[in-house]
């Protein structure tokens, strides 16, 4: 138990001083901005995006394989990669005929 | 009003399949459908809840608090289920195919109901405070009418517990003989599957490694976002392209579930036998 504890710790202290790589996304009035986001490939990404709407909205990706809420007016971290080089697209689930956009590792 | 339906419907898929999946591992056990309701009521509560305080959960943790609220609750399953798949393994099988409503069956039968309970709490819990946060946002960016939301979102909760009842009643056409091998198969599935969300959800808030993401990609075959990929997910945790981490957890919790199955059985195996067999 000690034992699972300190890894447990050292996980979160890992989180909170690796150096990653920061991206930020804007969500505004359903879109996301930018809505191509470039990153290198092979290295860990620190998504945060910003919701300025006043409405929740679903970042959700399937090649990504990865999903969030992120409530009215406020921000959300994901953690993504490390990526193989490609374009891997997303959507906003709440607002799909809008919020669309991909990330490209390179 | 369809793009409604057709959300609402995705997010009650799930837990409509693990209602189906439960309401058939416990047919036998009396005054079941007591729990399930019980469970689904308090999921439901449990989901406006949720979606309420949805910002704060959401912030805690330096903004990863809903990945660990996500992962605690899918463990608390993941551990309700294991405890229901080892107990049936010792009792159920007289309790499913007998259906005796004798004063222990009845207690032996609530305990494994209130273990479920749980589980189907959190699964309307999950699902349910995603659509009410969907409903809410649609309501208030005005873009629909109240009648069009309305029906958009019973058509949606209509088409998942068809889907639900479907899979339900198509259980329960299987033969006796084999009922309980299936449905312990099942929850046996869905337990590792929870696990492998969870893992994922870790991975998404970086509390753990990825270990090679994806480990295969078979998403041209069976992409996640098809109709039978979605069922396959929500049922046994398909998921076309897995992290390495994910594989772990589904392998571990399927094999110590199995394996807790198997010893329980062979240690009954004795008193089993005094049970006279019904024909």
């Amino acid at each position: 138990m000690q034992k699972f504890i300190t890894a447990f710790l050292l996980a979160f202290s890992f989180t909170a001083f690796a150096a990653d790589i920061e991206v930020t996304l804007v969500i505004e009035n359903h879109r996301f901005q930018p809505e191509t986001v470039n990153v290198p490939a092979g290295q860990k990404i620190k998504l945060v995006i910003v919701n300025r709407d006043a409405t929740p909205e679903e970042f959700e990706s399937h090649t990504l394989n990865r999903e969030k809420v992120i409530p009215a007016k406020s921000t959300a971290t994901i953690y993504i990669g490390p990526l193989a080089a490609g374009s891997y697209p997303f959507i906003g689930e709440f607002n799909q005929k809008t919020a669309t956009g991909s990330i490209v590792a390179k | 009003m369809f793009g409604t339906a057709l959300i609402v419907f995705r997010e009650i898929l799930e837990a409509a399949l693990i209602i189906g999946v439960i309401a058939a591992a416990t047919k036998g056990v009396p005054a079941r459908g007591r729990w399930l309701v019980a469970g689904t009521l308090l999921g439901l509560a449990g989901s406006a809840l949720v979606a309420a305080s949805m910002e704060g959960i959401a912030q805690f943790a330096d903004g990863i608090g809903q990945e660990l609220f996500n992962a605690a609750i899918l463990g608390v399953a993941v551990l309700m289920l294991a405890w229901h798949s080892i107990w049936m393994a010792g009792h159920g099988r007289t309790l499913a195919v007998e259906a005796r409503t004798i004063g222990s069956a009845i207690r032996d039968g609530q305990r494994t109901l209130s273990v479920l309970l749980v589980v189907v709490a959190i699964a309307v819990l999950r699902e349910g405070a995603e659509t009410v946060l969907f409903l809410y946002g649609v309501a208030l960016s005005g873009s629909s009418s109240l009648v069009e939301m309305v029906t958009g979102g019973a058509l949606g909760i209509a088409g998942g517990v068809v889907v639900g009842v479907t899979l339900y009643l198509g259980l329960l056409r299987i033969p006796v003989r084999l009922f309980f091998a299936v449905t312990s198969a099942l929850v046996l599935l869905l337990a590792a599957g929870m696990a492998a969300q969870a893992a994922r959800f870790l991975v998404q808030a970086d509390v753990l490694p990825s270990l090679r993401s994806p480990l295969w990609d078979v998403s041209s075959v069976l992409p996640n976002e098809s109709a039978v990929g979605a069922v396959l997910h929500g049922l046994i945790g398909y998921d076309a392209h897995p992290a390495g981490i994910q594989v772990v957890f589904y392998a571990v919790v399927a094999i110590a579930i199995a394996g807790g199955m198997r010893w329980v059985n062979s240690h009954n195996a004795s008193s089993k036998n005094e049970i006279p067999h019904s024909p």
